[in-house]
């Protein structure tokens, strides 16, 4: 487990986070293997989203070490990294529970800002920009090529020049999953991408996950959506009271009595869910 | 749900008499707490030294009952042209025809500012005031980056401002240094104060934001103030060199332009060259602004405004961004003060209060924040307006408060509200001002 090998993206060891006198995340370790979906599920309150901030570098760990590895070999001990260098260096991507978008702003310039980092370098830190090297613009059609890519895939191409604040719920959650892919990650952390969708976008959404996991991007998933998560994980973490409760596979989460257990005990809407989501 | 509520404090606003003669009770109550000690007494020292009074009710029970009447017609109005307001008010053609004209509002304010000197020649007064037009034109721009782009609220303008025009006096009465070599330094200098003001406040949001950039505007004003050795404290500095045309001066001597060109001297010449100075290091900026606006940097400004967090998770260094956007505005606050001071030949630090902040953030919020050409706008409308009010003497405040009170009624997000996309894929649309952030620091 300590010891990452290749095949495995992240490794989190021993994670432990504290707020003041609570105890949110406790001793956590669990990995994520390369170019697989892996599922953080469990009941409200398990800390399933702290873990997911500490990843992603919006808190900091009060103990333990996160640990990613590139395909090429590189390597990121996140907890000692900044925030924004997660992003740029670690390519780590995330989405928000609650959809983070810039709405003053366009579709396609959601997704232009994403590839920020790229543009800078390209425009030699605007200086060249400014003057409007021929380099910079092949650069920019390139970032505007890769956004089209992208608004096709998530389906949002009529909507390029719109204001992402005008989108429906749906397309905004696709957008932001649009805007993290544009930053080009190795990892990509959707905090429950399903909530607030109905079943066919629900369905629309797994067939898009599963399509960037075949092309190789590693997918880290908080869901409460069992019919998404059963349905695409390939690995699964259970947490509850910020510890794992079980880990396997979809089939094994799903019959693990601790499993059933601590979604009756928390909601039982939630354990029916899981148990009718297997049969 | 929220919709069905708004549904139903609609229906609860436009009911019946008895709403309205509430709501104008309510107003009429206030007014008569309000004014009962501004107009109801009177208050005076007497021959003796004694404080003396009278009452004035019978104006009181005027000011109440005008209060309760014009609450009254404001809701009958308010009825009568529907829960939409002031915009079905304009009927949707004469909208569609000012847009159209708004296109072309920008050009043909240029076109004709670059014909001010030729139409307004002989008028000294006018030519003053357009260059002052013109200085806050500037301001305005160079704070736009700061507040209408990166939505950093910056109280402290001036000291920029200050730290251009101090730049400059110095190096030009101390070094004997040229106009033109001043000026990228006095640019470069206000941009250093620029991320020095910018680090303390990195970490700052909103009010607080505010609140230490005002400081920070005081400061440089204070320490003006305070280094006599170096600035001459309140004495100001005096004989501030003129500009030349690259080495030329524009004076009476006989190297001067006027005797090169073989014309008779006239005064004229350099308040026409200070015109087009000013109005080339205005344009200048607008020309950097709109460029920025569509490179990377302009657009993390932009999305910074909208969202910090988001950026954050696209790796976008919020802290270098919001340095650059203090970096560039402080600049351009800098070229706008060495030019004051080669137009006034004299500065002092009661030039740089807080007043001159407050009057270029208002026309930024008044123009609407991100735009240029609402920027341009505002300060025609708030310097040139003011001016233009001159002849109504004493009441000359209130009737400039009530326009600016009015214009932010009508456009509550300044004159220009909408914001132009940087970049598009089929079609350049305009996005409402709904759905633009103000940022909060």
């Amino acid at each position: 487990m300590s010891a990452a090998t290749n095949s495995q993206i992240l490794g989190v060891d021993q994670l432990t986070m504290r707020f003041g006198g609570i105890l949110a995340v406790q001793e956590l370790s669990f990995a994520a293997e390369r170019g697989k979906i892996t599922a953080l599920i469990g009941p409200n309150g398990a800390g399933k989203t702290t873990v997911f901030n500490c990843i992603t570098g919006f808190y900091k760990p009060s103990g333990g070490s996160i640990r990613l590895t590139h395909e090429n070999g590189g390597h990121f001990a996140i907890e000692r990294l900044k925030d924004f260098r997660i992003a740029k260096q670690a390519k780590i991507a995330r989405t928000f529970q609650n959809i983070r978008l810039f709405p003053g702003m366009t579709t396609l310039e959601n997704l232009m800002v994403a590839q920020h980092n790229m543009l800078m370098r390209a425009s030699g830190f605007t200086f060249l920009g400014l003057i409007g090297v021929p380099s910079y613009r092949s650069a920019e059609q390139d970032a505007i090529d890769l956004a089209t890519h992208w608004l096709k895939r998530v389906g949002l191409l009529d909507r390029a020049d719109d204001a992402a604040g005008n989108l429906a719920y749906g397309d905004q959650r696709r957008l932001e999953i649009a805007r993290a892919m544009c930053t080009g990650p190795a990892l990509l952390c959707l905090d429950e991408p399903a909530a607030g969708l109905n079943a066919r976008e629900s369905a629309a959404l797994s067939e898009l996950l599963l399509s960037i996991r075949a092309e190789g991007t590693s997918i880290l998933l908080i869901e409460h959506d069992m019919s998404v998560v059963m349905e695409i994980s390939d690995h699964i973490v259970v947490m509850d009271h910020g510890v794992k409760i079980a880990e396997g596979s979809p089939r094994e989460v799903r019959d693990d009595p601790k499993v059933i257990a601590a979604y009756l005990g928390a909601d039982e809407e939630e354990a029916m869910a899981v148990m009718e989501s297997g049969s | 749900m929220t919709a069905i509520s708004t549904e139903t404090s609609h229906i609860s606003r436009t009911s019946g008499i008895p709403f309205i003669l509430k709501k104008a009770f309510l107003s009429a109550c206030v007014a008569l707490v309000l004014f009962s000690l501004m107009i109801g007494i009177r208050t005076e020292a007497g021959p003796d030294g004694q404080l003396t009074f009278w009452t004035r009710f019978g104006d009181l029970a005027s000011i109440v009952g005008a209060v309760f009447g014009g609450s009254i017609l404001i809701e009958l109005l308010r009825q009568w042209i529907g829960p939409s307001g002031a915009e079905k008010l304009v009927p949707p053609a004469v909208q569609k025809g000012i847009s159209l004209a708004g296109s072309f509002l920008g050009p043909a304010l240029l076109v004709f500012t670059l014909l001010v000197p030729v139409i307004f020649y002989n008028q000294r007064y006018i030519l003053d005031l357009a260059i002052l037009v013109l200085t806050y034109v500037m301001l305005g721009w160079g704070l736009n980056v700061v507040v209408g782009l990166a939505g950093l609220l910056d109280l402290g303008y001036v000291a920029f401002y200050a730290v251009g025009a101090y730049s400059y006096a110095l190096l030009a009465t101390n070094f004997g240094w040229s106009f033109w070599v001043c000026l990228p330094l006095a640019g470069m200098l206000a941009a250093c104060w620029g991320v020095m003001l910018g680090f303390p406040v990195l970490r700052l949001r909103g009010d607080y934001l505010a609140i230490v950039t005002l400081a920070f505007g005081e400061i440089i004003r204070l320490v003006i103030i305070n280094w006599q050795d170096l600035t001459g404290g309140p004495n100001g500095v005096s004989g501030i060199p003129r500009p030349t045309l690259f080495g030329i001066p524009l004076d009476n001597s006989d190297d001067g332009l006027a005797a090169k060109l073989g014309i008779e001297y006239s005064p004229t010449h350099r308040i026409v060259f200070l015109f087009y100075l000013i109005l080339a290091l205005a344009l200048l900026t607008n020309w950097v602004t709109i460029r920025l606006r569509r490179l990377p940097i302009g657009r993390a400004w932009e999305a910074l405004r909208e969202d910090e967090v988001a950026c954050r998770a696209l790796g976008i260094n919020t802290t270098t961004t919001k340095l650059t956007a203090f970096a560039t505005g402080a600049m351009f606050g800098g070229f706008a003060g060495a030019f004051f001071a080669t137009r006034q030949g004299f500065i002092s630090p009661e030039s740089f209060t807080f007043q001159e902040s407050a009057l270029v953030l208002a026309i930024v919020v008044l123009g609407g924040m991100g735009s240029q050409l609402g920027v341009a706008l505002a300060a025609l409308t708030m310097i040139g307006g003011f001016e233009l009010f001159r002849g109504l003497e004493t009441y000359r405040m209130l009737v400039f408060g009530m326009a600016m009170v009015l214009i932010m009624i009508w456009r509550p997000r300044g004159i220009i509200g909408h914001r132009a996309p940087t970049v598009y894929l089929t079609k350049s649309q305009a996005i409402s001002s709904d759905l633009v952030k103000e940022g909060h620091g």
